[in-house]
């Protein structure tokens, strides 16, 4: 077990590596510094301060290679700055990243942590009820509605709720955010409420389908057999062995609450990670950019791991070795 | 107790199927006495289980029993609620399957799986629980019954995990053990020895047996008595010496002459020409007319009944019906 999580960090690490000199690539052979300067500075500007801001942001170096001094290239700065996790200064306002990502990581994850636990719950005991019903009414009632739920955009939930529960009900704020809890409560109702009602019909229709077909298993026919009753067996017998492909999906998922998410972080006004993502992108900031994009892959790496020692916990036939 | 463990009277279990419903199970009778082993005999899908399943008000979606009346340990099953049913399954009557290999569930223990089967029937602790199984481990002989306890379904061989199935069915000491093909998915030898297990349950416990298989090997091992089904109903039953020896309905017949044996080597072994119907092809009348060597103009008409050929053996056929009558 510690061997095998000992080789895959390592097999992490050189894919990371990978993902970095991906990441060098795309935005720095693509962008040309004095037009970033001149974007993040302004059009009109003087070419001295152009010339200055190209300076202090390190992008006058060699991109790759520099025979008078081998260690000072952006390539290596690049490298530098993202394992240690110094990232610098922001592209567009020199605002410093580091800090701003830890600023946004508290407001994102207000938003996405409720959002995914409730969401699992909530996804988990629905679909157990839908699959227990299944090839009724209820069943097929429950399976028209996710697909209903899945087909509509994200964007009509957002515009949607906006203008019913906000603007009509007037139950909670349209959009904002405050950093006191109370308040800060009352602006995340909102977003919550989109953001479960967006993703619970493909997550019900996902677990539907692992819980029928586990109740279709042998196992089950065998606890029926020996007296076991369909809640038992539900609960005692085909939720655990259900847990393998759910784990997957829910673990997999657990980086992108970081990372916060795009849309309803601008939409709502929440300053956390995901509306910082989508400001980088507007201002060409390539500095923020970066590092959310590395953070993001570390993440997913880490993930993938912990699926892996997930699966060891619920499935006893999975050894790691 | 008086009559027989488990009565099965005109059952008809149907499956819904392009618009109509096709009987998987038409109108079966049989009984199973204390003490006695049934074989239900018959190819692949011709009925052998959703008649065992049926017994076992375990028919899956969206197949049902439609009519018929059975009768387990004196009680009316199709009656019963759901929770007498419940009590009923693994406690007076119990089943083990033919595939062990994916009978038990994966991730739990083949000893908590044994305990459950107990607890569900009888208000005793764990501990009390865990000390019955493994003595039931013990009496299926499967070795180091303290360590297997732990151990999971994957840990084991298909011939122990049949063994676990076994200590399962039989822990609650049940009056009728349906086995459906339980020797099938197993290698020779070790079906011989499930074979022997289960004759030995049978005369320690004094548990009837319904035993569903194609293998008329395996009916000659174990049998009492023998039914064989043929496209959903029963063509014939009688003692084992009877039906084994002088079986009398053409199908019978046709498959006893393609089992291989020894004193016929050389000769081509006999084949029952063309392929079991689908439901949907079957014939009016005889459903076994399309392949029969002896079929009149007459099988297509109606369908055969029962007649008695000798003490406790029947035919359902047309033309053994003629010869008796002679």
């Amino acid at each position: 077990m510690l061997a095998y999580i000992v080789r895959r960090t390592a097999y992490g690490f050189v894919v990371v590596l990978g993902v970095l000199l991906l990441l060098f690539a795309l935005f720095f052979l693509y962008a040309e510094p004095i037009e970033m300067a001149r974007r993040a500075v302004g059009e009109k500007a003087p070419p001295e301060v152009l010339e200055q801001w190209v300076v202090n942001h390190g992008y006058d170096k060699p991109t790759w290679w520099n025979s008078e001094s081998p260690g000072d290239t952006m390539l290596v700065d690049h490298f530098r700055s993202m394992l240690t996790f110094d990232f610098g200064r922001s592209d567009a306002d020199d605002s410093p990243i580091l800090e701003r990502i830890r600023a946004g990581m508290g407001p994102s994850l207000s938003l996405t942590l409720p959002i995914f636990t409730v969401g699992v719950l909530l996804g988990v005991g629905l679909s157990l009820f839908v699959a227990y019903f299944r090839e009724t009414y209820i069943d097929r009632m429950g399976v028209v509605l996710c697909v209903l739920g899945m087909s509509l955009s994200i964007l009509l939930y957002i515009i949607g709720g906006q203008f019913l529960i906000g603007k009509m009900l007037r139950w909670f704020p349209i959009s904002g955010f405050d950093a006191s809890p109370a308040v800060m409560l009352r602006f995340l109702a909102l977003p919550v409420l989109v953001g479960l009602a967006e993703g619970l019909g493909g997550s019900i229709r996902f677990y539907r389908t692992v819980f029928i077909e586990e109740t279709g298993r042998d196992y089950v026919r065998t606890a029926r057999a020996k007296g076991c009753g369909d809640g038992r067996i539900m609960a005692r017998h085909v939720l655990h062995n259900a847990m393998i492909p759910i784990l997957t999906r829910v673990v997999v998922s657990i980086p992108f609450l970081f990372t916060g998410s795009l849309l309803l972080e601008s939409f709502f006004g929440i300053p956390g990670l995901g509306s910082m993502m989508v400001d980088a992108i507007h201002g060409n900031d390539f500095a923020t950019l970066r590092a959310m994009v590395y953070i993001g892959a570390l993440l997913f790496i880490a993930a993938q791991i912990l699926t892996d020692i997930a699966y060891t916990l619920v499935d006893p036939r999975v050894r790691l070795a | 107790m008086i009559g027989p463990v488990l009565r099965i009277d005109e059952v008809l279990t149907t499956f819904p199927a392009a618009g109509t419903r096709i009987p998987v199970v038409d109108h079966v009778s049989l009984e199973v006495h204390a003490g006695e082993v049934l074989a239900l005999v018959g190819e692949s899908g011709c009925g052998k289980s959703m008649t065992a399943l049926s017994a076992m008000r375990l028919v899956p979606k969206p197949g049902r029993v439609e009519s018929g009346n059975i009768q387990l340990c004196g009680r009316d099953v199709l009656a019963l609620s759901v929770s007498e049913m419940r009590a009923m399954r693994g406690g007076e009557a119990a089943m083990i399957f033919q595939e062990p290999m994916t009978s038990l569930n994966p991730v739990q223990t083949v000893g908590a799986q044994v305990v459950e089967a107990i607890r569900l029937h009888e208000r005793v602790s764990f501990v009390e629980a865990r000390k019955r199984t493994i003595e039931m481990f013990d009496r299926v002989q499967i070795p180091d019954p303290e360590q297997r306890f732990g151990a999971y379904p994957h840990q084991l061989s298909g011939g122990l995990k049949q063994r676990v199935m076994i200590a399962m069915a039989a822990a609650m000491r049940p009056k009728l053990l349906i086995a459906d093909e339980p020797t099938t998915a197993l290698d020779v030898t070790i079906q011989a020895q499930i074979l022997e297990l289960l004759r030995e349950l049978q005369r320690e416990l004094g548990t009837a047996i319904l035993l569903i298989t194609h293998d008329l090997g395996v009916v000659n091992e174990l049998a009492d008595r023998i039914a064989v089904m043929y496209a959903s109903r029963i063509v014939e039953q009688g003692e084992r010496v009877d039906v084994l020896a002088s079986a009398r309905h053409p199908y019978t017949e046709g498959l006893l002459r393609s089992v291989p044996a020894a004193a016929r080597r050389g000769e081509a072994l006999h084949e029952i020409a063309g392929v079991v119907p689908s439901p949907s092809e079957w014939p009016a009348g005889c459903r076994f007319s399309t392949r029969c060597d002896r079929v009149e103009s007459r099988c297509g008409d109606a369908v055969p009944t029962s007649t008695q050929v000798a003490p406790g053996h029947t035919v359902d056929c047309f033309v053994v019906a003629d010869e008796v009558a002679q």
